[in-house]
């Protein structure tokens, strides 16, 4: 999966100071870590999100927020939205997020902008990967400042679809910064590690959606996650919906409400949309905080000053196209996928459009109760979003950076990256209190990665004596019942299942849940002699062939049943 | 994984008549599995990553990361200080701090001037957080801060290199007092003053100190040691004890007063503790029985060395005896053997002059038998002539060619014959260089003249 940075001159271990770099379309953001815990750098303007624009004025290098302004008065000389630009032919570029902004061209080959970066009147054509190395370069700037050491190489976040050619691109723009790219990581995979970096969270099994909203675009992956090891399962990618879609729907909305005063419309004229839509954003984040935000503009267009308030309620109406796509878009990943809501365990919303309150509220709707949305207005102990893909990045390069080069190589292999993975669950069967008939306890998941391991402990009846532990594969699937309202006490046994009934009174009420059935037995074993209250531990051990292992044990007790299952 | 799943619900009873070979029973196999790339990313990737590529199994890979975390853990531990608090140190006022074992205070008196500043901060940490006026409070007790501010005190002076220095020099914690004349009885001799001249070693600028050794160090390193101490250059200094200077600024003539007062106490400090020192080296040499040791090897050497000297010149004496007597003998036996020699040499030379005699005879014997070579009656010239050939041929042969001659000539009665004889050994002289042709004339002349 990831590309390893040979191409920049490789690092002795020993003298490597590695960061994570998030390089995004909007904002670029930098982390280190320290003493395990990443931490996102500020630049010298106090900026934890540095948005990825390049300005120039009378030869003057400008980045971030400083250049961010200059879009209204020099934008012809300020160069944004470039990094899906990286590594791709001309024909393949969506310039639409450049039109307020210098206009990329083809140049002998790649893509280039006219720009003049220079003191005089000439203007210079700068290539795509000129571009990138100069803002790699002012963030890696940024990082050695903070952390008083020269940053020589780095872990990079990119999104899923970033094609080799695209990492190719960006590996030798950030060999030109002077940074060695130790490895490429996917954004979503960043994103799920910075979550489950923290001291708090068990390592476990689980299926995962991580939403990244960003500002030009959105992508949703499926990852399943088992036992600390992800594998994507689905991806989507919209450009469609995403940040600059929020900003424009306030930008109409304010402009109508301009054009109901003055009879101008804002939009018509560069420098007045250019004002119009570095304040809708900046009223969409004072949304994502307050309920209230007030949006002023002086001289917004023919020296008009404009001033309004907008409420969050408000906002979400007229959003709401907007949010829905963002609904649809998570669903249909989903169903990519070939899973069911129900079997997503966490929602991980990331990029800086995650703040809405709004978005994330959606989604617990759409997902079962059980399923953890994490996102700061719903879960107080989430990370911030727009800050999430660097701590990954951060985070991992602390992992790596002590390996050598051709260690990570090695390592990131295809060979070591490609295994079996299982395609049912193993599980034990035990009984519930009156039943005769197994339930199934999955001990190993679909879709976990083999080499795998699982240990599971189990309950002996009350009286003890022999048990008989009996090893299954498992599938699982959505069983739909309708229920009266006010008649849908009977509680299933199987954790995993919920159900929304918050939707209404009337009507009668679908209820979804998920029902194991058992498939294939692998295995049967026997434990004798168990004593009252006791414990079974069964530990299942598939090896990357597919042979399976089985040993069961009474918890405390010694010797115990092993059995093996030759490979397929 | 440590962790494992809870499952509440029990698990069936086994039914009546299972049977399987060790109690388990291989009914099915695992359904195909799909390919897919796991992300290499986060700890546990890094971790299955490792265990592909070395090959290993969950087992042996658990094994392997749980000794290399075991040894991080004792690394660890190894800094950890702990030293139980004196009660009396506890209740000490910081206002006289100079009276304070920082050390002590720290719970570092195990290290002394061998703690390393990591192991300060952290014992200053430790103390900061069992000490802290607030814990004190939070635990009921007054709220008295004076050992806080003995540790804070303590800190300050041992995070400070150059105050350190000035307190390690006044440390009397790590002095180690000479060993008494019992201890050395008991034969601790060397452990003893091994320990006091660490200590005092602390105290060179040019580092490392030489050891005190034992029994079995070399003359080399003991000489070494001894030089060492005998020129040592301390950076002992003893501001530390210094009186305190008034610092206002109404009392100049007191405050310069006090600060001469100081220096001279410094430098007084200083020539007793360089005294001490040397009076301290001078005891231990006087005890060293290393010293005496290698005198005695030294003067055992020496002795050898004259015995030598003397035992050689004897033999030297000895032997030139002898050989002058064997001179003498020898010379004696050679005067015999050569009187001996002389009187046989006479013997044989009379001889054989008597056969030279006898043999010449022959010869002109054989000339006057051949008639000298001459028909008829042989003139006086040719006579002299021949015979002074012959005799010329006699002057110039050895005797044992004059007795071979002789043998050819002697019974030869025909003049030709004899002639011929002649003639040859003329020839064969002539050849041979040992007489000239001009000086023959008869006996080539007959030859050449061809009278026969």
């Amino acid at each position: 999966m990831a590309v390893e940075g040979s191409s920049a001159a490789p690092t002795a271990p020993a003298e490597r100071h590695a960061i994570g770099i998030s390089i995004g379309n909007s904002n670029s953001s930098i982390a280190i870590t320290v003493d395990d815990k990443a931490e996102v750098i500020a630049n010298e303007d106090g900026d934890r999100q540095i948005p990825a624009i390049l300005s120039y004025v009378d030869g003057e290098e400008y980045t971030g927020q400083q250049a961010k302004q200059q879009l209204i008065r020099n934008s012809a000389n300020t160069v944004a939205y470039f990094r899906d630009f990286l590594g791709q032919d001309f024909k393949s570029i969506d310039p639409t997020h450049c039109h307020a902004s210098a206009h990329p061209h083809e140049h002998e080959s790649t893509i280039a902008f006219t720009i003049q970066d220079k003191e005089g009147d000439e203007k210079s054509t700068v290539t795509i990967s000129e571009i990138a190395t100069r803002q790699l370069r002012r963030l890696k700037q940024s990082a050695s400042d903070y952390s008083g050491k020269e940053v020589n190489s780095a872990v990079i976040t990119v999104p899923t679809n970033f094609s080799e050619k695209q990492k190719d691109a960006l590996n030798k723009a950030a060999a030109a910064a002077g940074i060695e790219v130790l490895q490429f990581i996917n954004e979503p995979i960043a994103a799920l590690l910075a979550y489950d970096s923290r001291p708090e969270t068990k390592v476990g099994d689980k299926n995962v959606v991580v939403v990244d909203l960003g500002g030009t675009r959105s992508d949703v992956t499926v990852i399943a996650s088992r036992g600390g090891m992800y594998t994507i399962l689905a991806t989507a990618h919209d450009y469609e919906f995403a940040g600059v879609h929020l900003d424009k729907v306030l930008q109409d909305h304010f402009s109508k409400e301009f054009i109901k005063w003055n009879s101008i419309d804002p939009r018509e004229d560069a420098r007045s949309l250019a004002k119009l839509k570095l304040e809708s954003e900046a009223a969409k984040r004072a949304l994502s905080i307050g309920t209230n935000a007030s949006f002023s503009v002086e001289s917004l267009a023919e020296g008009i000053d404009f001033t309004s308030t907008i409420n969050r309620l408000r906002y979400e109406t007229i959003a709401r196209k907007v949010f829905e796509g963002f609904n649809r878009l998570v669903e249909g990943v989903v169903k990519k996928a070939g899973l069911d809501v129900l079997d997503i365990d966490e929602v991980i919303l990331s990029g800086g459009t995650s703040h809405t309150p709004k978005i994330a509220k959606n989604f617990q709707a759409i997902f079962p109760e059980s399923t953890t949305v994490l996102a700061p207005s719903t879960t107080p102990t989430a990370i911030n979003p727009s800050e999430l893909s660097a701590r990954g990045a951060a985070l991992q390069a602390s992992l790596i950076q002590e390996y050598e080069s051709e260690d990570i190589e090695q390592s990131t292999h295809p060979a070591v990256t490609t295994v079996k993975h299982l395609s049912n669950a193993i599980g034990v069967l035990s009984i519930s209190g009156d039943e005769t008939k197994g339930v199934f306890n999955p001990v190993l998941s679909a879709e976990t990665a083999v080499p795998a391991r699982r240990t599971v402990h189990v309950a002996v009846p009350k009286e003890g004596g022999d048990v008989l532990i009996k090893i299954v594969e498992g599938g699982s699937h959505i069983k739909v019942t309708k229920v009266e309202p006010k008649q849908n006490g009977k509680k299933s046994d199987d954790e995993d299942d919920s159900s929304d009934e918050e939707d209404s009174d009337e009507e009668p009420e679908e209820q979804r849940e998920k029902v194991w059935k058992i498939g294939n037995v692998l295995a049967e074993a026997a434990v004798k002699d168990t004593k009252k209250g006791g414990k079974v531990e069964v530990m299942i051990n598939v090896a990357a062939d597919l042979s399976v292992t089985i040993t069961a044990r009474e918890v405390g007790a010694k010797g115990g049943v092993r059995g093996n299952l030759s490979a397929p | 994984m440590a962790t494992h799943t809870q499952v509440n619900l029990p698990l069936p009873l086994l039914p009546e008549g299972w049977a399987g070979e060790k109690d388990f029973k291989a009914i099915g196999k695992l359904s195909a599995a799909t390919q897919r790339s796991i992300e290499a990313v986060g700890p546990h990737f890094l971790a299955h990553a490792r265990r592909a590529r070395h090959k290993r199994t969950f087992s042996e890979d658990d094994r392997i990361q749980a000794q290399e975390n075991a040894k991080k853990v004792e690394d660890d531990d190894s800094g950890e200080i702990s030293e139980p608090e004196d009660p009396m140190m506890l209740s000490r006022d910081a206002k006289d701090w100079k009276q304070q074992d920082h050390y002590a205070v720290l719970g570092l008196s195990k290290y002394r001037y061998k703690a390393t500043e990591e192991q300060i901060k952290r014992a200053h940490r430790k103390k900061v957080l069992r000490h802290h006026p607030d814990k004190k409070a939070a635990a009921g007790s007054t709220e008295d801060d004076s050992f806080f501010k003995c540790i804070q005190k303590a800190t300050e002076v041992l995070l400070d290199p150059v105050k350190r220095r000035q307190f390690d020099s006044v440390d009397e914690g790590a002095d180690v007092e000479p060993p008494t004349k019992k201890q050395i009885k008991d034969g601790k001799f060397y452990k003893a003053w091994s320990a006091v001249f660490k200590a005092e070693g602390r105290f060179s600028r040019v580092q490392p100190v030489p050891k005190f050794g034992d029994e079995k160090s070399t003359k080399e390193d003991v000489e070494n040691f001894y030089n060492f101490f005998y020129n040592f250059d301390s950076w002992r200094s003893f501001e530390y004890q210094d009186e305190d200077v008034p610092d206002d600024n109404e009392n100049r003539d007191q405050k310069r007063h006090m600060e001469r007062k100081n220096n001279n106490a410094r430098k007084k400090k200083k020539v007793e503790d360089t005294a001490r020192l040397r009076q301290l080296v001078d005891d231990v040499l006087a005890g060293d029985e290393r010293i005496k040791k290698f005198r005695q090897e030294a003067n055992a050497s020496k002795n050898k060395k004259r015995l030598d000297k003397e035992a050689a010149e004897k033999k030297a004496k000895d032997d030139a005896e002898a050989a002058k007597a064997a001179a003498a003998q020898a010379a004696k036996e050679a005067e015999e053997k050569a009187k001996a020699d002389r009187e046989q040499g006479k013997k044989a030379k009379e001889a054989a002059k008597a056969a030279v005699k006898k043999n010449r005879r022959v010869m002109k014997g054989s000339v006057k038998d051949a008639n000298y070579f001459v028909d008829g009656a042989a003139p006086a010239a040719a006579i002299d002539a021949v015979l002074n050939d012959v005799e010329l041929v006699q002057g110039n042969i050895d005797a044992d060619e004059t007795a071979a001659l002789a043998a050819k000539l002697n019974g030869l009665k025909i003049a030709g014959e004899i002639k011929n004889v002649w003639s040859e050994e003329v020839k064969r002289l002539v050849t041979a260089g040992k007489i000239k042709e001009a000086d023959i004339k008869a006996l080539l002349k007959i030859d050449g003249g061809g009278v026969f």
